[in-house]
């Protein structure tokens, strides 16, 4: 479980996130939507700490990772990270960006960690990549290669930061299907994503931000269908047709 | 005007090819060496503690701005006074090249690691890689292949750098050609010879860097 309490964030002066609470529960798919600017990247990207929070705790399974005695790579080995610009190692071929961690962090075996590896890559759909650099690569192979390598290192939850948003259009839907994936297998997730449809299946919970604040919480069906905020309905019209 | 006169080249060839053959030690030296001293200073550069920091700094900048003659003589003269040991002509002169070219390979390294976009060293992180790690298997190899083209002209560089540390009579390229005109009583042709080898090696160089930097494009682009 990750509690947030009270969490700010600024940049010099400017506040990016100001007073946010929220929990999420094991094996919850949260979705966070919102206009760009509204501090939604910002959120996630403190919850495996990648920034730092001015204030305020997060808690996962007990622990407070904003504590600076916690060693912050232990935390980060948990929370897979999947970025809007995939960020594959270019210097290493697909199986190799999968490896790398599990062998170097987790101190795997290689043998486990390529065996490992294959059957990631299979459940990705790209076991035939496996010895070809990124660079051959598809957006959206890209993508699932990344989903792939922060699965390998067995997180407890995986955080998307607009997995599809530098994708071609025709790539996003194959991306999506490997998330849907996982939350049915009950991974516990967080995701930034501007695709409402896929918001509104997959997730069990929808965070509404604006303002680097929280304005609504709730579920696909309340939140789309009968939005408490004028904030929220004004967002929501403009990008519902 | 006479003619110019080679015929002193049947007696002496060994000479220039002795003198290349060390030119070239030494440019292998100091850029292999120098790399590795370079990676440091710039690793210090990055460091969290102020005084490492300040000490790279000073450090480049006093090469930057500095002649490799001055420092060749600093090298020569104050280091066996500082380590109270003797230390042999070569070694020296070695020396002195690679603390010339670990600063400017040290500069070169930095923009290289700059240009590695800061996704890498964030995926990195977030996979629980920490800072040293993420460094060394991550952003140096790709630095390394940012930067194989600058190292190649610092190489070619250092080819004719070394001329320099003949002052010390280190038996290189440029040492040997004062010998011959010494021994022959001619002024100018060993010069040229001289200047034809050196010709040569960095043209060679030059040839070898476009084809690598060739290959390296081609396999960006696949």
């Amino acid at each position: 479980m990750i509690t947030v309490k009270h969490l700010y964030k600024s940049f010099n002066s400017h506040e990016v996130l100001s007073d946010i609470n929220c929990t999420i529960h094991d094996g919850e798919v949260i979705v966070i939507i919102g206009p760009s600017g509204s501090g939604k990247s910002t959120l996630l990207r403190c919850l495996n700490l990648l920034e730092t929070p001015t204030q305020g705790s997060i808690i996962i399974d007990g622990q407070d990772i904003t504590d600076r005695k916690v060693n912050i790579d232990q935390v980060r080995e948990k929370m897979g990270m999947v970025f809007q610009q995939f960020n594959l190692f270019p210097h290493k071929t697909v199986i190799k960006n999968i490896c790398h961690a599990p062998i170097r962090v987790r101190k795997m075996k290689r043998g486990d960690a390529e065996q490992q590896g294959m059957d990631l890559l299979s459940k990705v759909g790209l076991r035939e990549k496996k010895d070809v650099y990124p660079i051959t690569l598809s957006g959206g192979q890209q993508q699932r290669i990344a989903i792939a390598r922060a699965l390998a290192m067995q997180p407890t939850a995986m955080l998307f930061d607009e997995p599809t948003s530098a994708l071609d259009p025709e790539m996003v839907s194959e991306v999506l299907a490997v998330i849907k994936d996982l939350a049915k297998e009950g991974m516990t997730m967080v995701i930034v994503t501007h695709e409402m449809g896929f918001a509104k299946e997959v997730g069990d919970r929808i965070i509404f931000m604006d303002g680097g604040q929280i304005v609504e919480e709730n579920t696909p069906q309340e939140l789309f269908r009968h939005p408490q905020h004028a904030r929220t309905q004004n967002f929501l019209s403009k990008i519902l047709h | 005007m006479e003619f110019l006169n080679f015929s002193f080249l049947g007696s002496y060839y060994s000479f220039f090819l002795q003198g290349a053959y060390v030119t070239v030690l030494l440019a292998i030296i100091s850029v292999i060496a120098g790399t590795i001293l370079g990676v440091l200073l710039t690793l210090m550069r990055r460091s969290k503690i102020k005084v490492v920091r300040w000490i790279s700094i000073a450090y480049v900048e006093f090469i930057r701005g500095t002649p490799l003659l001055a420092q060749v003589y600093l090298v020569y003269v104050g280091l066996p006074m500082l380590l109270q040991l003797n230390i042999p002509d070569f070694t020296t002169g070695a020396i002195a090249l690679t603390i010339h070219a670990s600063a400017y390979i040290s500069e070169t390294m930095r923009s290289g690691i700059e240009a590695v976009p800061y996704g890498q060293s964030e995926a990195a992180r977030s996979l629980g890689m920490n800072s040293r790690r993420t460094m060394l298997d991550i952003i140096l190899p790709q630095a390394f292949k940012n930067i194989l083209p600058a190292l190649g002209n610092q190489f070619i560089g250092n080819i004719k750098d070394s001329s320099l540390v003949s002052v010390i009579g280190i038996a290189e390229l440029m040492y040997e050609t004062t010998t011959v005109r010494g021994t022959t009583a001619l002024g100018l042709e060993p010069i040229i010879v001289c200047s034809l080898i050196y010709l040569v090696l960095t043209l060679t160089l030059t040839r070898l860097l476009t084809f690598v930097e060739r290959r390296l494009k081609s396999s960006d682009h696949r």
